[in-house]
């Protein structure tokens, strides 16, 4: 049922957009309306979250390190793995999120005939995620050429490396045949990854099912069903210059590819996706490990009365005296 | 009895100030069209038609979206078949030629086929290797 009904609510996402634009001829909801509705509640939600979490006070220092913090002159330390000022964590920081490192170290246990644990080193979701979260990137990079005229050159350029094997026309990209790996690769871990299906849920498998719907009918549009990508530009126009026109004529499969990049967009902030934004919020990561150099004190603290055994002498400096207990100060 | 208090320096709790250039740049970056691009892209490519050519291989319609494919099989059938003759929808016979045929009436190549590539940022590499008119010949 957990891997069902996601794919039953794509399935009646995409009929929405079908009905609403095929047979119900709704273009001005689908192709203004919606995307409008989708980024206002993309970035308020973004927003929020962001709001949300840059409030939440980060006392003591939490790194998850994996290498000799700087301690003394002679003993070797790790500078990436154990950061102790703000150009290291940005090296570590950049290292994590732009090649997973820490995901680089999954290993996975298995209880083999013995029985014996074994510990083994496992790359597979490391290199599903890398291939996955990286062309995902460049595909949306690639989608700039609908939003900017004239299209600047990193994109054409971006757009070349990609069709670099000139198969078929319009060329088959790279990244699209690579995106589609990934993605078959990632919903199949959790079907048949034992543990792992067992703590997947409703909201794990949705963003695999919508983004693979993404990636589907974007690919219908380029290699199958042709649609009239000009006037998709034209439209992608309108909107950002806010002219408020929808050429006629734009296929029911483009306002389907459309109003799943809606739902996605405006799910995101509410969703697990926000990782993108939280990755710069985790503190196990985000912090430098320098506990060592530097007293952190934690700002909560309370103003603590104190009373030092000097003011203890004071008070009862004549009992002391009287019983003979001896004095710090005479 | 006397009580002191002890005042410790406080830290502050978060990092405002990089929260806010982190975010400046997210949406600085994600915004880019809204206040980058000119503002002409709004019309579509303005494409010459010649005057006097007689109707397309195939309906206009057709043409738009799926000359390339159409190229594809004119390209993969003569290199591969020899089959040179290609008969359209309404029974009208062409050669299967890009030069000798499609830009025999689109001559104009650079307000033709040019202008809408460049809208849409597509660089057919045909160019290398094809004449793009007879007068290069
Ligand atoms: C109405 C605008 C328009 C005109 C006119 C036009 N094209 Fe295209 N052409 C396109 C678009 C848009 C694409 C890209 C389609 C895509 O990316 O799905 C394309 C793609 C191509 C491709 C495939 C290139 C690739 O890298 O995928 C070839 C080849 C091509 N056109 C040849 C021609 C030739 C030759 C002419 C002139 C006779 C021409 N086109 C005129 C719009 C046009
Ligand atoms: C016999 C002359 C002729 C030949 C050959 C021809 N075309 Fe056309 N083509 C036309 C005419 C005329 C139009 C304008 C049709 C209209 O506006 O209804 C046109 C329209 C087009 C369009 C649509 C442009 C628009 O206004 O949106 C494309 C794309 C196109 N042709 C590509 C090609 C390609 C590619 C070939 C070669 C496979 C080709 N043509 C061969 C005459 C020709
Ligand atoms: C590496 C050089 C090269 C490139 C690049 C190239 N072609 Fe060709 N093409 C050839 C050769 C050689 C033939 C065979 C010519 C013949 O037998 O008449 C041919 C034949 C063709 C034909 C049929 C014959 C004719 O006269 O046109 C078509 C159509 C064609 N190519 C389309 C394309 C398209 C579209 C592209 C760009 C996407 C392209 N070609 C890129 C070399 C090339
Ligand atoms: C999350 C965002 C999106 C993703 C992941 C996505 C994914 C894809 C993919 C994988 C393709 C196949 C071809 C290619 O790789 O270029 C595609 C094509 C396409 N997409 Fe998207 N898309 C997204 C957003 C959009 C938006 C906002 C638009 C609206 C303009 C759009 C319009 C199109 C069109 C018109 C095509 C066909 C391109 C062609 O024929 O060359 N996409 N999309």
């Amino acid at each position: 049922m957990k891997i069902l009904s996601p794919l039953i609510l794509l399935i009646i996402l995409i009929l929405i957009a079908w009905v609403g634009t095929a047979l119900a001829g709704l273009e001005t909801l689908f192709g203004l309306v919606i995307p409008y509705v989708a980024l206002i509640l993309f970035i308020a939600g973004f927003l929020y979250r962001i709001y949300y979490w840059s409030r939440s006070p980060v006392p003591f220092r939490i790194p998850t390190t994996c290498g000799q913090a700087k301690s003394l002159d002679w003993i070797k330390r790790d500078r990436f793995e154990s950061p102790s000022n703000l150009f290291e964590t940005l090296i570590r920081m950049a290292m994590e999120i732009l090649l997973f490192r820490s995901l680089f170290r999954n290993t996975k246990a298995e209880l083999k005939p013995g029985p014996n644990l074994h510990y083994g080193s496992n790359k597979w979701l490391w290199l599903g995620g890398m291939v996955f979260h990286w062309t995902f990137l460049v595909i949306i990079l690639r989608h700039y050429r609908f939003f900017l005229e004239p299209i600047p050159f990193v994109i054409s350029l971006t757009e070349k490396i990609d069709s670099f094997f000139q198969v078929a026309l319009p060329i088959l990209y790279l990244s699209d045949i690579l995106i589609l790996a990934a993605l078959t690769f990632l919903i199949l871990r959790r079907i048949f990854g034992g543990p792992v299906r067992y703590m997947s849920l409703f909201q794990d498998y949705f963003p695999l099912y919508l983004i693979s719907g993404i990636v589907l009918s974007g690919m219908m549009m380029r290699y199958l069903t042709k649609t009239d990508i000009i006037k998709v530009k034209q439209l992608s126009q309108s909107l950002i210059h806010f002219d408020f026109t929808v050429p006629s004529g734009i296929g029911a499969i483009f306002y389907i590819h459309l109003f799943l990049v809606c739902v996605l967009v405006s799910y995101f902030p509410y969703s697990k996706l926000m990782h993108m934004g939280g990755i710069f919020f985790s503190p196990t990561r985000n912090l430098a490990n320098n506990s060592r150099e530097k007293r952190h004190i934690n700002p909560w603290n309370p103003d603590v009365k104190i009373r030092t055994y000097h003011d203890y002498e004071e008070d009862f400096r004549d009992k002391m005296i009287a019983s003979g207990i001896p004095l710090d100060k005479d | 009895m006397s009580w002191k208090t002890l005042s410790r320096e406080k830290e502050k709790m978060n990092d405002l100030f990089k929260i806010v250039i982190g975010l400046v740049l997210f949406f600085g970056l994600f915004s880019i069209p809204f206040w980058a691009g000119s503002s002409s892209g709004g019309n579509g490519p303005e494409i010459v038609v010649k005057e006097g050519t007689e109707a397309c291989v195939e309906s206009k319609e057709f043409m738009r979206p799926n000359h390339m494919h159409l190229l594809d099989q004119w390209r993969d059938s003569v290199v591969r078949d020899n089959d040179r003759v290609y008969t359209n929808a309404s029974g009208k016979h062409f050669e299967k030629s890009l030069t000798k045929t499609c830009l025999n009436c689109h001559s104009n190549k650079e307000e033709f086929c040019d202008r809408c590539h460049d809208y849409m940022g597509v660089k057919p590499y045909c160019w290398s290797c094809h004449l793009s008119s007879e007068e290069q010949i």
